[in-house]
């Protein structure tokens, strides 16, 4: 009833090609900005800054970089971590070792980096796919884990081998309550975002399209795999890598190479699978539902326990935390193995016939 | 069907404005409560533990043995009159957890006395954000070295000793075992490390050493969680390095000591840090690790220390005990225990001075853990008698005191095995200060002055 695009006619080019074709799209998603970008900091405190929405932020950058790479291209990788390590490493190091250099610049540096980095570990998709290619960019994973760990170089020379940033700033601006984090990542979020959708809406996202769904067709009507396959992964890792300096720079401020283990790789890949392969709203789906479900469980559970008048021990909660989370990931994917994305276009497709769906 | 995916998508929605509108509404709730239970006088101890996970069985018996602690001064009237409130958070040893955790807790029960991580990779994390909220961190035993100059690390504690006392202490023990200093000339030391910042820690200090007294130090780094050990006793086995030091922490330690067994490497010239040397490490290698050696923070097992028969009687005996009643006395336990009572001691501390009965800030205790004075009497009071030693700290000295014993593993339980030692304050303090100093210019810190200190 509301939600209906009768009425709405397109008499351009332009109109016809813009991003959200329905007029309450619109409105709806820049009533969704107006929300993040004034209500929010308003409404939140501290601990929601820092604990839920910061890092929600930063992963769902990681999930797009990651969306763009699996669920456009078709190419599966397990070495996301690995190009997040890279890239705030690589942050670091321009933003120690170069005098003045601003944060932005330090973190694109990373991104240019890791999109390096990423070209080359993504040579091996020329040849191999599926599982096989996902093994392979498991090295990628191991290879920066052990460098990180092992050469002084890229750490400063820290006797740890855990490094630290701070004195963050913006165009003068510091950087440093979680008001300013959080707009922050949400400013770098938005315009990554436009970017990614803008991305797999022109030629290159329907090449590599074109690579997933079918690679011998695309190579046939004249799509060059190489240069197909290659950008992606250096678009993505480019997304990853700002995303991983992100993560290190404003959401830890001091980080070991261990928040960008395998234990980093494996929850990206699988907010891709649970959000919606292919879908830029996906990506943040899919962040949501991995990063707040575990402590909204955690927090939620002794809740629960306290109305009943049950006391649950901590790793009681730890357990059930795990438990109800691999649950509900497993109902997901039986009920909707297209992701939360597709749950989201289904509910919008009846809203548009409603009150008589058929 | 189609109405099927309707309503589960319409539940969804729901799920999900129920789970925003609760995270929205819980912190409200929590600044909510201390106001109203203000009057009552409480302070708030947050608890960050790792009852799950792969390093779960050390985690745990730390963890009770805090939160037993805990009870037993509210079971004694509390902290003069103040109950000593606590909240556990499980952090899995995950460092993003355990920011998360901090962030939960920071603000709860009027609040944060004090944070204790139990996790050097947590610390370095904390380290950054305890300025900016005012609340002391204690890393008895942990933590980075460097932050035992209070003077640049105004908020933390690394209490009774840092890993770089621990290494130290280590090779003073071996040289003595040696017959002296000159002796290690040309001897190989191995250090099987766990490849975290927390087995980083020792090793600036152990090349320091090593180029000290010329012996050849090898490192060899295993990484998390710490089964596979394999070939790391392979290159000691082809070595055969003179001793080898252990830095590991939960499972690593009783896998070191089953791969030890297997090359026949013998657990005589084995040394842990004082994380590898307690019941879980051994137990299941049992009469295997007879030899073994580790360091003792001050204490060992303390079965007969008056405060573990006060925690049996007055915590255990009344059904409120933690964790299982055999663990109390154990290494981890008293662990936990000392950890709990340095907090509550520094909270005592700063009362004598902003006044008694009041529930204490965390920047008021920071000052009572900088002035911390704990006498041999004041610890017979407290039913440590044995267990440990006087501790007295300073604005330059956050640590307080570096006194480390040697405890060996008889087959069935710790026994000490060697006089008190403690750090040699001509190796230590320089790398602390060097350490220090780079981090200080490193975050623009500027180092408070001895008068700055007295305030």
């Amino acid at each position: 009833m509301i939600y209906r695009e009768n009425g709405q006619f397109k008499t351009s080019y332009a109109a016809d090609q813009q991003i959200f074709p329905i007029l309450q799209d619109r409105w709806a998603i820049l009533g969704i900005l107006v929300f993040a970008f004034v209500a929010v900091p308003l409404l939140a405190d501290e601990y929601l800054f820092r604990a839920i929405l910061i890092p929600f932020l930063i992963l769902s950058l990681a999930a797009l970089g990651v969306n763009l790479l699996v669920g456009y291209c078709g190419q599966i990788t397990l070495g996301a971590g690995a190009f997040m390590a890279v890239g705030a490493y690589a942050a670091f190091n321009f933003f120690v070792r170069v005098d003045g250099m601003p944060l932005v610049g330090a973190l694109l540096l990373g991104g240019f980096t890791s999109a390096a980095v990423g070209v080359v570990f993504g040579v091996p998709s020329l040849r191999v796919r599926g599982l096989y290619l996902a093994v392979a960019t498991l090295a990628a994973q191991f290879f920066w884990d052990w460098a990180f760990l092992r050469i002084k170089w890229f750490t400063n020379d820290s006797s740890s081998g855990s490094v630290s940033v701070s004195n963050l700033s913006f165009f003068g601006f510091p950087i440093e309550s979680p008001t300013q984090k959080y707009l922050f990542c949400l400013l770098i979020l938005v315009v990554f975002a436009l970017l990614a959708k803008n991305m797999t809406r022109g030629a290159i996202g329907r090449q590599w399209m074109a690579i997933r769904d079918m690679d011998v067709a695309a190579e046939v009507i004249g799509i060059r795999p190489m240069y197909a396959k290659l950008s992606a992964f250096a678009v993505s890792s480019f997304f990853l890598g700002v995303a991983g300096g992100l993560w290190g720079f404003v959401h830890l401020g001091s980080w070991e190479p261990a928040a960008f283990s395998l234990d980093r790789s494996f929850p990206l890949l699988f907010m891709v699978i649970i959000g919606g392969l292919g879908s830029i709203m996906g990506s943040f789906f899919g962040a949501a539902f991995i990063v707040i479900l575990p402590i909204f469980l955690n927090q939620m559970l002794p809740w629960l326990g306290a109305l009943v008048g049950v006391a649950i021990s901590t790793a009681g909660v730890s357990h059930a935390e795990i438990m109800i989370f691999g649950a509900l990931i497993v109902f997901f994917l039986i009920v909707e193995p297209h992701g939360i994305a597709r749950l989201w276009s289904t509910a919008k497709e009846k809203l548009r016939l409603w009150p008589f769906p058929h | 069907m189609k109405l099927r995916k309707y309503a589960l998508a319409v539940s969804l929605a729901a799920i999900g404005t129920l789970g925003l509108s609760f995270t929205l509404t819980a912190p409200v709730h929590a600044q909510a409560k201390p106001k109203a239970q203000a009057a009552a006088a409480e302070q708030f101890f947050p608890v960050l533990v790792y009852r799950t996970g792969a390093y779960a069985p050390n985690g745990a018996p730390w963890a009770n043995g805090f939160v037993d602690y805990l009870k037993l001064v509210n079971a004694k009237g509390g902290i003069n009159g103040v109950k000593a409130t606590f909240e556990e958070c499980e952090t899995g040893y995950a460092t993003d957890r355990s920011v998360e955790c901090y962030e939960r807790l920071k603000n709860k029960g009027g609040g944060a006395t004090a944070f204790q991580s139990l996790s050097t990779g947590a610390t370095f994390a904390l380290t950054e954000k305890a300025p900016i909220d005012k609340i002391p961190l204690i890393t008895a035993g942990y933590g980075r070295s460097e932050s035992a100059n209070g003077a640049v690390f105004t908020w933390n504690f690394p209490l009774l000793g840092t890993y770089g006392v621990g290494a130290d202490v280590l090779i003073q023990h071996i040289a003595k075992k040696e017959g002296g200093f000159d002796k290690l000339k040309g001897k190989k030391i191995t250090l099987v490390y766990h490849d975290s910042p927390y087995g980083k820690e020792p090793i600036a200090l152990l090349q320091e050493r090593a180029k000290m007294h010329g012996f050849d130090l090898s490192l060899l780094p295993v990484a998390h969680p710490g089964v596979e050990q394999k070939s790391t006793w392979l290159q000691i086995r082809q070595n055969k390095p003179d001793y080898v030091l252990l830095w590991g922490w939960g499972v690593m330690n009783s896998t070191a000591l089953k791969e030890a067994q297997a090359t026949g490497y013998p657990r005589e010239k084995m040394y842990g840090i004082w994380w590898a040397g307690a019941e879980q490490d051994v137990k299941d290698v049992g009469e295997a690790a007879k030899g073994y050696n580790a360091l003792t923070l001050q204490h060992g097992a303390e079965p007969n220390a008056k405060v573990t028969k006060d925690i049996l009687a007055l915590v255990h005996g009344k059904g409120q005990g933690t964790g299982p009643k055999e663990e109390v006395g154990q290494v981890l336990y008293m662990r936990g225990l000392i950890s709990a009572m340095l907090g509550i001691e520094g909270v005592k501390r700063a009362q004598e001075r902003y006044g008694k009965g009041k529930t204490m800030t965390g920047e008021q205790t920071r000052w009572g853990l900088e002035n911390l004075d704990l006498d041999q009497k004041k610890l017979d009071d407290l039913g440590f008698a044995g267990v440990m030693r006087p501790i007295q700290t300073s604005c330059l000295d956050h640590m307080g005191s570096s006194w480390v014993r040697v405890h060996t593993w008889s087959g069935s339980k710790w026994e000490f095995s060697s006089d008190w030692y403690q750090a040699d304050e001509k190796v230590i303090r320089p790398m602390v200060m060097l350490t220090s100093a780079r981090y200080a210019e490193e975050k623009k810190i500027t180092p408070r002055t001895p008068e700055q200190c007295k305030q």
